[in-house]
């Protein structure tokens, strides 16, 4: 069986499962959002549930809108907080306390490795890097998880991404996984379980690994899975407060598919207007004149990204025609980078240092994209009106791009400024 | 269960976002999102849809957010039914959860027409074209959720699970 098939058998009671089964599964965490929440609130209420399945399995996150941006944000953030209050949830996260969902419950040693979990976020795959089965559902399923504790699951055939050989000075996991989407396509990986391995993985941070799950879904996938080693026992062991347990793949596993990358041909990579899947060398565009960099996200907002966008940036400035807005993506790494003096770097480099929130990610606020205008962010999408107007253009790109990028006010590799 | 309407075509991998843009999803009321359903990808949709209505598209549609708030504003936006090569998951999940009838079709992705009339037997998965005199079959539904469709949605299911235990 594979790591993905296990954790799914050991949570439905069973020995074994295969690929194309319907099971009931146990969880061990339900996420959701103050965008997706307030429905599955209602929802849960439909239910006839008198309670939770369990105080200590749920987590409310405000993090989209948050800090509330308008009346009606301010509405559904207060729905979140009053259903926490009424059914006494140990991880509900006021602003202040809060972070971007997919950074903040690793963090805090909320997911762990082996752990079974569903978020009402497409990007719920991100904790594949513990070694977790994690995936993206909707309200309704959240709804129903929240009343009986269980979800109902296919399970899903697996492929296998293999990278050897050693990465490129800039290239991180971020380019790993564009390139990787760029190779297979947006739904190259449909309904599927992507099983991340090989001698470049097992080199690659933390930080690394879970940029690469939480783009699994850019590719269709179900989930993005790493067999949990030492690196993961670094990360998980001083944040976990309960038992976890490391899974891996037998060697007779079945993958419908096996692709390999040769870490050494992969260059700082951008995705273009207006899919994940359309690559470029960043070299290439180097006449992309660029109004907005927005470094942070789910994707890349954790104290590793901050580090690297940093160093490129020390000493410089933005681009006069050009703003840059960096976004911690918890409390922990804002204060982390004010003690590494980070924030000073970037605020002396004349960009915004914001309070954690997904806000330009998706259009939401904190920076927004008029008609025409174009931006490259270390985010994950870059649908038609992600960021803004729907005549507005997003890049996606790695931390140190996008800060090479601000201050040369168009498309531009680190080599070029530092 | 008998889907009769007129057709919209869309594309290749339409995503959540062109479904319904996030700046809306600072509500979850149904009728306000009907109000801006695929307008990013279409943006006077929401004025020239009709009740009864059907869309019909490419390969990987719903792609992107996990935003129940796509189907729910298809559905408000009174569209009967989604025919397409294939699905995102999590949209395809959503659908059968919030009773939003979809139908994965290779041929009839392809030869439908926009401004087509098309019958849907969803029971059987035969999508007739009036207009055109031909006739399609949609992959079957997987006996699971054919078992929430008759309870009524996820909520239904639930709901008789909570009872019976």
């Amino acid at each position: 069986m594979t790591i993905t098939e296990k954790i799914l058998a050991t949570h439905a009671g069973r020995d074994k499962v295969s690929a194309g089964e319907l099971i009931n599964a146990k969880l061990d965490i339900i996420l959701a959002n103050d965008i997706t929440a307030p429905i599955s609130i209602k929802e849960f209420r439909k239910t006839g549930a008198k309670q939770v399945c369990d105080k200590d399995k749920i987590a409310l996150i405000p993090d989209h809108f948050a800090p509330q941006k308008d009346i009606k944000a301010a509405e559904q953030c207060k729905m979140l907080r009053e259903f926490s209050k009424e059914h006494d949830l140990s991880l509900y996260y006021e602003v202040g306390r809060m972070g971007v969902e997919h950074a903040l419950l690793p963090e805090q040693g909320i997911v762990l490795p082996g752990d079974l979990v569903i978020g009402a976020d497409s990007h719920t795959c991100t904790y594949g890097a513990l070694g977790a089965f994690s995936t993206g559902v909707g309200s309704t399923d959240v709804a129903s998880a929240m009343a009986t504790g269980e979800c109902w699951f296919k399970v899903p055939e697996s492929m296998k991404f293999v990278y050897f050989g050693k990465l490129n000075k800039w290239v991180s996991g971020k380019d790993l996984i564009l390139h990787t989407i760029g190779d297979i396509g947006v739904d190259g990986a449909l309904y599927m379980a992507m099983e991340i391995e090989g001698e470049a993985i097992s080199a690659l941070t933390m930080a690394g690994r879970l940029t690469m799950c939480n783009m699994a879904i850019e590719a269709g996938g179900k989930n993005g899975i790493i067999v949990p080693d030492d690196i993961t026992e670094q990360y998980v062991k001083p944040r976990a407060k309960r038992d976890y347990k490391f899974y891996t793949s037998d060697s007779d596993a079945s993958y419908v598919d096996v692709k390999e990358y040769d870490c050494s041909k992969i260059q700082p990579t951008v995705s273009c207007p207006h899919l994940p899947s359309n690559t470029k060398p960043a070299a290439d565009l180097s006449n992309i004149a660029i109004d907005q960099v927005v470094i942070g996200s789910c994707t890349n907002g954790r104290i590793e990204d901050m580090r690297e966008a940093a160093e490129v940036i020390k000493g410089k400035k933005v681009n006069s025609n050009t703003r840059l807005i960096v976004i911690p993506a918890t409390q922990e790494i804002y204060l982390q980078s004010v003690k590494e003096g980070l924030a000073e770097i970037f605020v002396n480099a004349e960009a915004v240092f914001s309070t954690p929130t997904c806000g330009p990610c998706l259009g939401g606020h904190m920076g927004i994209l008029a008609k025409g205008e174009r931006a490259i962010a270390t985010t994950n999408r870059n649908f038609v009106g992600r960021m803004g107007h729907p005549e507005s253009e997003v890049y996606l790109s790695n931390p140190a791009v996008a800060a090479a990028s601000a201050v040369k006010g168009r498309i531009a590799i680190p080599e070029e400024v530092i | 269960m008998i889907l009769k309407g007129k057709v919209w075509k869309f594309g290749l991998n339409i995503d959540t976002d062109a479904i319904i843009p996030a700046r809306y999803l600072n509500t979850s009321d149904p009728a306000e999102l009907a109000k801006h359903v695929m307008e990013d990808a279409d943006k006077d949709f929401s004025s020239k849809v009709k009740s009864g209505d059907l869309i019909v598209a490419d390969a990987n549609f719903g792609c992107g957010s996990s935003r129940e708030h796509a189907p729910i504003a298809i559905k408000a936006a009174g569209i009967q039914g989604v025919i397409a090569k294939s699905f995102a998951r999590i949209f395809y999940r959503n659908c059968f959860n919030i009773g939003l009838p979809i139908f994965e079709s290779q041929e009839a992705s392809d030869k439908i027409a926009e401004g087509d009339e098309i019958e849907v037997d969803a029971d059987k998965g035969i999508i007739k074209n009036i207009s055109k005199g031909e006739e399609y079959v949609a992959k079957p539904i997987p006996p699971f959720m054919q078992e929430l469709i008759s309870a009524g949605g996820l909520v239904e299911w639930t709901k008789n699970r909570i009872k019976s235990s």
